[in-house]
């Protein structure tokens, strides 16, 4: 299997703060792993390092072949193939949600406006809500902004899609509506890395658990191991936990 | 049911709206009482003075007023308002200040052409923008020449301006000019680059920490020590050079207000989509927050047309100037009121339209409902 993120020994501090330990993680092509952990544990923070939101002082992050450094260009190339989606949105409020999604396109592909609103429209469909394009994301609720934010990232054709918790910041009921975008974008192949609680989610989609705790990668295995017969008594308890109501 | 449940104002819903708001209480309606009394005292003399009682070519003898002898109160104590015809007499001064009266069409045509050269700026719904924004950016050219001379008009030195000419080129010219420089600053303050970071900030620092009076004087004195033996930069250049400065320090801090306003995820967005760090400042970060220092920098820029009166000090005669050099003429002296209303008013229509503008920008940029 071809190998599209790699991290070997990877360290960050924040000052004195150690946030990610020695953190190994291979992802392949069409792989969809689910990070989860307590909060504080480093799953944001790894994520945010493979497309350099962060940057990381020891170790390696290589995707696609290229490796992470303070090298602007390699960071703008792997910018381009990694889509990130946050807790937040994020959509940029002073546009409109097809401005939003074509912003890209057009400023860093070059892309002519009008393909670039056709790309725009196809993925506004994808996410089912085509008929809000022209409005502006103050005027949505919290699930179709996250729907718009995953249009917005997949309009640069990503090979690899990150989701930073996002789901946490929404309704309990505009939660189905976002999952069901993501379940659909891995049926269709899409690499994914996903930090995230809703286990449910996990148990549907991914096809490795990672578990993180302090810092390090406590446990990774494949679903059915890891919600059956997790090794570590961390894993345990924290599944007990997040199951258990 | 009520008979009238018409939605528009009707003289029933007027008074409904005045017993609730204007007479709801004892007390409520004493002060109702005392401000319109209170108001109507004030406004009746207002326009009495200003209006019915004032004389403004012809005093009330009917002659022609030359000078302030000729004016009513002078002539019949009491019974008489304001004496407009200075503002008449002297009308080109308060306009143009010394410019020759037989090239004042010059300064009109400018005068005329300035809103065709603002409202592209001012307005992106209008149609033909493009056309309009070329000309925005051609008008500093063409109103140099005109106003300035070249080949085919004679050449009006500066030192012949004045008056609303005056006031106007320093507080049009000088907010244009500081408006990019004070993006650049606000952007230099944040920047990462620790010397860009710190010539900011000094800069910023330094121009805030001085009244503009001294600014005036140090461009004054030493704007020449900067520059090549034998050039010797006009007196209004010099202001101009001063009042960019100090309007592009206030105004960053302006920007810089805004741009703090920014959550960080609007930048990680951006950067996650591959956008470099202009592309993020012009398409994300700038359009917001610009827009919500729109009222702070309203304010410095109304702050600076006011303070380009201050020039007057290096010798130069803006509209409150021109004013002053009225007063001192001793045909015209002690009619202090007129000139001072009459130059508050001109002040007071820019910096009006100005305010109305910002909250007109700021209605019209609101994108979300609440």
């Amino acid at each position: 299997m071809e190998q599209v993120i790699q991290l070997e020994k990877v360290n960050k501090w924040f000052d004195d703060f150690h946030v990610l330990k020695d953190i190994d993680l291979t992802v392949t092509k069409g792989q969809k792993i689910v990070v989860c952990g307590p909060s504080g544990s480093g799953k944001s923070t790894m994520i945010r390092c493979i497309n350099r939101l962060e940057a990381h002082q020891k170790g390696q992050i290589v995707v696609h072949g290229t490796e992470l450094t303070n090298d602007l260009k390699n960071i703008d190339m792997i910018r381009k193939n990694v889509g990130m989606v946050f807790q937040q949105f994020n959509l940029f409020p002073h546009l409109s949600v097809i401005d939003n999604i074509t912003l890209a396109p057009i400023w860093v592909k070059k892309l002519p406006k009008k393909e670039a609103d056709n790309i725009a429209m196809t993925y506004l469909e994808k996410v089912k809500i085509p008929e809000q394009a022209q409005k502006y994301p103050g005027q949505l609720s919290g699930g179709q902004q996250q729907r718009v934010a995953i249009a917005r990232s997949l309009a640069m054709n990503p090979d690899i899609m990150l989701f930073d918790e996002p789901t946490s910041a929404l309704d309990p009921e505009m939660i189905k509506e976002v999952l069901d975008v993501m379940i659909q974008l891995a049926e269709e192949g899409m690499t994914m890395l996903v930090v995230t609680h809703e286990m449910g989610f996990a148990k549907t989609v991914a096809d490795q658990m990672i578990f993180m705790d302090e810092g390090r990668i406590v446990e990774q295995a494949s679903p059915d191991e890891f919600f059956n017969n997790p090794k570590s008594d961390r894993t345990k308890l924290f599944l007990s936990q997040i199951l258990n109501h | 049911m009520t008979p009238n449940t018409s939605p528009y104002l009707s003289p029933n819903k007027m008074l409904n709206w005045s017993k609730k708001n204007l007479f709801s209480s004892w007390v409520n309606t004493i002060m109702t009482v005392i401000a319109l009394i209170f108001l109507y005292e004030v406004g009746t003399f207002f326009l009495n003075w200003a209006i019915f009682k004032a004389d403004f070519i012809n005093n009330f003898r009917g002659e022609t007023i030359t000078d302030r002898t000729f004016c009513s109160k002078n002539i019949e104590v009491g019974q008489h308002g304001a004496c407009w015809a200075i503002i008449f007499v002297r009308f080109h001064q308060f306009m143009y200040g010394f410019y020759p009266v037989e090239e004042a069409w010059r300064v009109n045509l400018v005068y005329a052409f300035l809103p065709f050269a603002l409202i592209g700026v001012l307005f992106d719904k209008l149609p033909l923008r493009r056309v309009f924004l070329y000309f925005t950016f051609a008008f500093p050219f063409i109103a140099y020449f005109m106003l300035y001379g070249g080949p085919g008009l004679s050449v009006v030195a500066t030192n012949k301006w004045g008056g609303l000419l005056v006031t106007l080129f320093l507080g049009v010219t000088g907010i244009a000019l500081a408006f990019p420089l004070s993006i650049l600053l606000a952007l230099g303050r944040r920047s990462n680059m620790p010397i860009v970071k710190s010539i900011c900030v000094v800069f910023i620092e330094f121009i805030r920490g001085v009244p503009l009076i001294t600014l005036l004087f140090t461009a004054n004195v030493m704007l020449p020590l900067f520059l090549p033996e034998g050039v010797k930069p006009d007196n209004l250049l010099r202001a101009l050079v001063a009042v960019t400065l100090f309007q592009s320090a206030y105004m960053a801090e302006a920007i810089r207000g805004g741009l703090q306003a920014i959550p960080k995820g609007q930048i990680e967005a951006a950067q996650s989509l591959g956008l470099n760090y202009w592309q993020t400042t012009r398409k994300i970060i700038l359009p917001q927050a610009l827009k919500i220092a729109i009222p702070p920098i309203v304010n410095t820029c109304i702050g600076l047309f006011k303070d380009t009166s201050l020039v007057l000090i290096i010798g130069l005669f803006d509209l409150l100037g021109i004013g002053r050099a009225a007063l001192s003429d001793i045909t015209w002296t002690k009619l202090y009121y007129e000139v001072y209303v009459f130059v508050s008013l001109i002040f007071f229509i820019f910096c009006f339209g100005m305010s109305r503008y910002s909250l007109y920008l700021e209605k019209k940029l609101k994108t979300d409902n609440s």
